[in-house]
């Protein structure tokens, strides 16, 4: 076994979009059979090498963009994703979700829950949700909003059960109507939709189920965090594409996705992931990401929690017994 | 076995093993054998704080207070006599 360190995981960008252009291409022809990709652009990395890889693969005649932001998106969601379309030639729709949402009662139900722990919670404010740091507390995660009035200091807020779920699935309708938006392009173009995401989220369960969980190909889900940077390079991803920090742009307030989720930032949690799938010990892998053995172990530890508490969100809808004339 | 080992046991069957208690011992990790998670422990927690009276601070959701039926029913008796 090689000496753990961060070239492991350094690859070849031009031989991997090669391997996932002709992945693509059998996929779609064997199985899939339909005769485009949509991918929905949110200005972020993933989603713009998703993107680029669907275009190498089927040509920018057969990829569909979709733009969709809301009212809570960052300013420069809507640029960034126009930029990267601009880049790679392909034709965009531009939905924004806000009515659809409007329509859902989101921003109403959102502000309400907020409003259970923070009852001055109005117009003009911004919030978002974070989860406490497991490098530095022991204890179960504990979720807290943290809130900016229009005037004044931010303010944290622990959520007692029923609002941090509400909360929860509230912002999940964002996802979920973003992806009913993608079927109906799709269904519309007889394209299939490409999902997004890289191997930290699809391991550790970072997504909505049937929200952008769903997808019938998933082109960068082997590929780690700092590869799916390595091919964004490869591909010519506009810079400030690939220079911006990794946000969930689900909230009003800019969220981290370490924040809310994960243990360290995503160039640390990758080698982590990659140490821990790969046989290396805590020991191992401690330098690489200035952390003490014990803390690699704890972020070990977590991975391996996130695995049994997101297991549902893999699962396809579960039978009573096995149909077997069906293939799944 | 007290009433309150009673009452969490009864909880914890109810709410989290659909009536099948098999496997369920009074020190069993409720996290390694997959019975809680995160979620369900932010369902522990606020069932206690309800059930039994109390405010738990964010330093005390720890595995050793809450993570079987005997930690909970110590944490409780700890709780309860502060």
């Amino acid at each position: 076994m090689k000496p753990f360190s961060k070239d492991l995981l350094v690859l070849n960008p031009e031989q991997e979009a090669t391997r996932i252009c002709d992945r693509i291409r059998s996929l779609m022809r064997n199985e899939i059979k339909r005769r485009g990709l949509i991918v929905a652009l949110s200005g972020g990395i993933d989603s713009s090498v998703t993107a680029a890889l669907a275009v190498k693969a089927v040509g920018a005649s057969k990829v569909f963009g979709l733009e969709m932001p809301e009212r809570h998106s960052a300013e420069e969601t809507l640029s960034l994703s126009s930029k990267v379309a601009g880049h790679l030639g392909i034709q965009t729709a531009h939905e924004d979700i806000s009515g659809i949402l409007e329509a859902f009662g989101f921003y109403r139900r959102y502000d309400e829950a907020v409003q259970s722990v923070i009852p001055d919670y109005g117009p003009g404010w911004k919030s978002k949700i974070v989860t406490s740091d497991i490098m530095e507390n022991r204890g179960f995660s504990v979720f807290s909003v943290v809130v900016q009035p229009p005037a004044g200091e931010q303010i944290k807020q622990r959520l007692p059960l029923n609002a941090y779920l509400e909360i929860v699935a509230a912002t999940n309708l964002k996802q979920r109507t973003r992806k009913t938006l993608e079927y109906y392009h799709a269904d519309r173009l007889n394209y299939a939709v490409a999902g997004t995401p890289n191997r930290l989220e699809y391991d550790q369960g970072f997504f909505v189920k049937l929200g952008d969980g769903a997808a019938d190909i998933k082109p960068i889900a082997h590929l780690y965090k700092s590869q799916v940077y390595q091919m964004a390079e490869y591909l010519e991803i506009p810079e400030e594409i690939r220079s911006r920090p990794p946000t969930t742009d689900t909230y009003s307030l800019p969220q981290g996705q370490d924040e809310f989720y994960f243990a360290l930032p995503y160039d640390r949690m990758d080698l982590c992931l990659f140490g821990k799938n790969n046989g290396y010990s805590a020991d191992d892998v401690a330098d690489s990401v200035a952390l003490t053995p014990e803390q690699v172990q704890r972020v070990y530890d977590d991975i391996d929690t996130k695995r049994k508490t997101t297991r549902y969100l893999h699962l396809a809808p579960q039978l009573i017994e096995p149909i077997p004339e069906i293939k799944e | 076995m007290t009433d309150t080992t009673t009452t969490i046991r009864q909880f914890i069957i109810d709410n989290f093993l659909f009536g099948d208690d098999a496997g369920l011992e009074a020190d069993t990790s409720f996290l390694e054998e997959g019975i809680i998670d995160s979620t369900g422990m932010l369902e522990l927690i606020n069932y206690l704080e309800e059930e039994f009276s109390i405010e738990i601070d964010d330093d005390e959701m720890i595995p050793e207070n809450l993570d079987s039926i005997n930690n909970i029913t110590a944490f409780l008796k700890q709780k309860q006599a502060g």
